[in-house]
């Protein structure tokens, strides 16, 4: 039997770029990212709250910063990345008590996860500060 | 073969009765931070470009300062037992493997004291 001949001649493991993306492997994927994302954006909230007690023109910087156009992108990840990996945590938690574990439903509950947190965010930036003036 | 017996093998290399106790903080404050993040984000909504008098007001009130308290403790922890697992994962060398983790300690533990001074600040004044 000559196995090492047969070697070259069939894929020696799957590649990345072959799978599919299901929506499962894309969900546990998101999770992991919005978790740093979150680890990241903790030192925003930090600084925030020094900023608040430190006095009004500590706050001051903080809101210049915060309101410029990176810090607004910054901000607007930062929410996404918070609700996604809220809601997601949430469907991870069911999992740890035994539900929603069938293929068909931990797709569904991951569509859903990403439908709803990104209209959870657009909500909170169209209604709430595009429309309360700002992002101040 | 060796004249090691399988206990003398294992000693030294893994779980001591505390096998699952990173998982189960993860989940516990995951629990935890599921009605304070809520609680969190919809305070923040409905304080979107408050001038700083009043967000000042705000924060120090017990109701907000409280419940603040609760999501810095949980949070940070959550977050130093959740910046463990990745950097276990993906970093093989041992030496940096253990920088990353004291800075990770270093990183949420100090962010956390941060975070509860100001608010106590915040609360208590001056
Ligand atoms: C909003 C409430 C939250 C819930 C319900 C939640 C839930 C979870 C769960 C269940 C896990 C474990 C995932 C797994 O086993 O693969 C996890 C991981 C993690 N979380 Fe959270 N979390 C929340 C908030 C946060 C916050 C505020 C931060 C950071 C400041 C954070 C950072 C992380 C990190 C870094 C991980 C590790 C990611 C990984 O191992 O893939 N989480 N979270």
């Amino acid at each position: 039997m000559s196995e090492s001949n047969q070697k070259a001649t069939r894929p020696l493991s799957p590649h990345l770029q072959i799978y599919r993306w299901p929506v499962t492997m894309i969900t546990s994927i998101t999770h992991r990212a919005t978790g740093v994302g979150n680890y990241i954006g903790t030192f925003f909230l930090a600084w925030w709250l020094l900023a608040a007690a430190m006095g009004q023109k500590a706050y001051e910087t903080f809101q210049a910063v915060a309101g410029s156009p990176i810090g607004l992108i910054v901000l607007f990840g930062y929410t996404w990345s918070l609700i996604y990996h809220l809601c997601n945590g949430v469907r991870h938690l069911t999992w740890d008590v035994g539900a929603g574990f069938k293929n068909a439903t931990a797709e569904t509950t991951g569509a859903f996860v990403i439908i709803i947190s990104l209209a959870l965010t657009l909500f909170v930036w169209v209604v709430g500060v595009a429309g309360m003036g700002g992002g101040q | 073969m060796s004249i090691q017996t399988p206990l003398n093998k294992v000693r030294g290399l893994g779980s001591a009765q505390e096998g699952v106790g990173h998982f189960w903080h993860q989940r516990v404050t995951a629990v935890a931070l599921v009605p304070l993040v809520l609680w969190f984000l919809v305070s923040l909504y409905h304080h979107i470009g408050d001038p700083y008098q009043e967000v000042v007001e705000w924060l120090g009130k017990p109701t907000t300062a409280i419940p603040l308290l609760f999501l810095i403790l949980a949070g940070f922890y959550h977050m130093k037992l959740g910046m463990q697992v990745v950097v276990e994962d993906y970093v093989q060398k041992d030496s940096s493997k253990i920088i990353l983790l004291l800075l990770n300690n270093l990183v949420a533990i100090g962010l956390g004291v941060v975070c509860v001074y100001a608010v106590l600040k915040l609360s208590f004044g001056v």
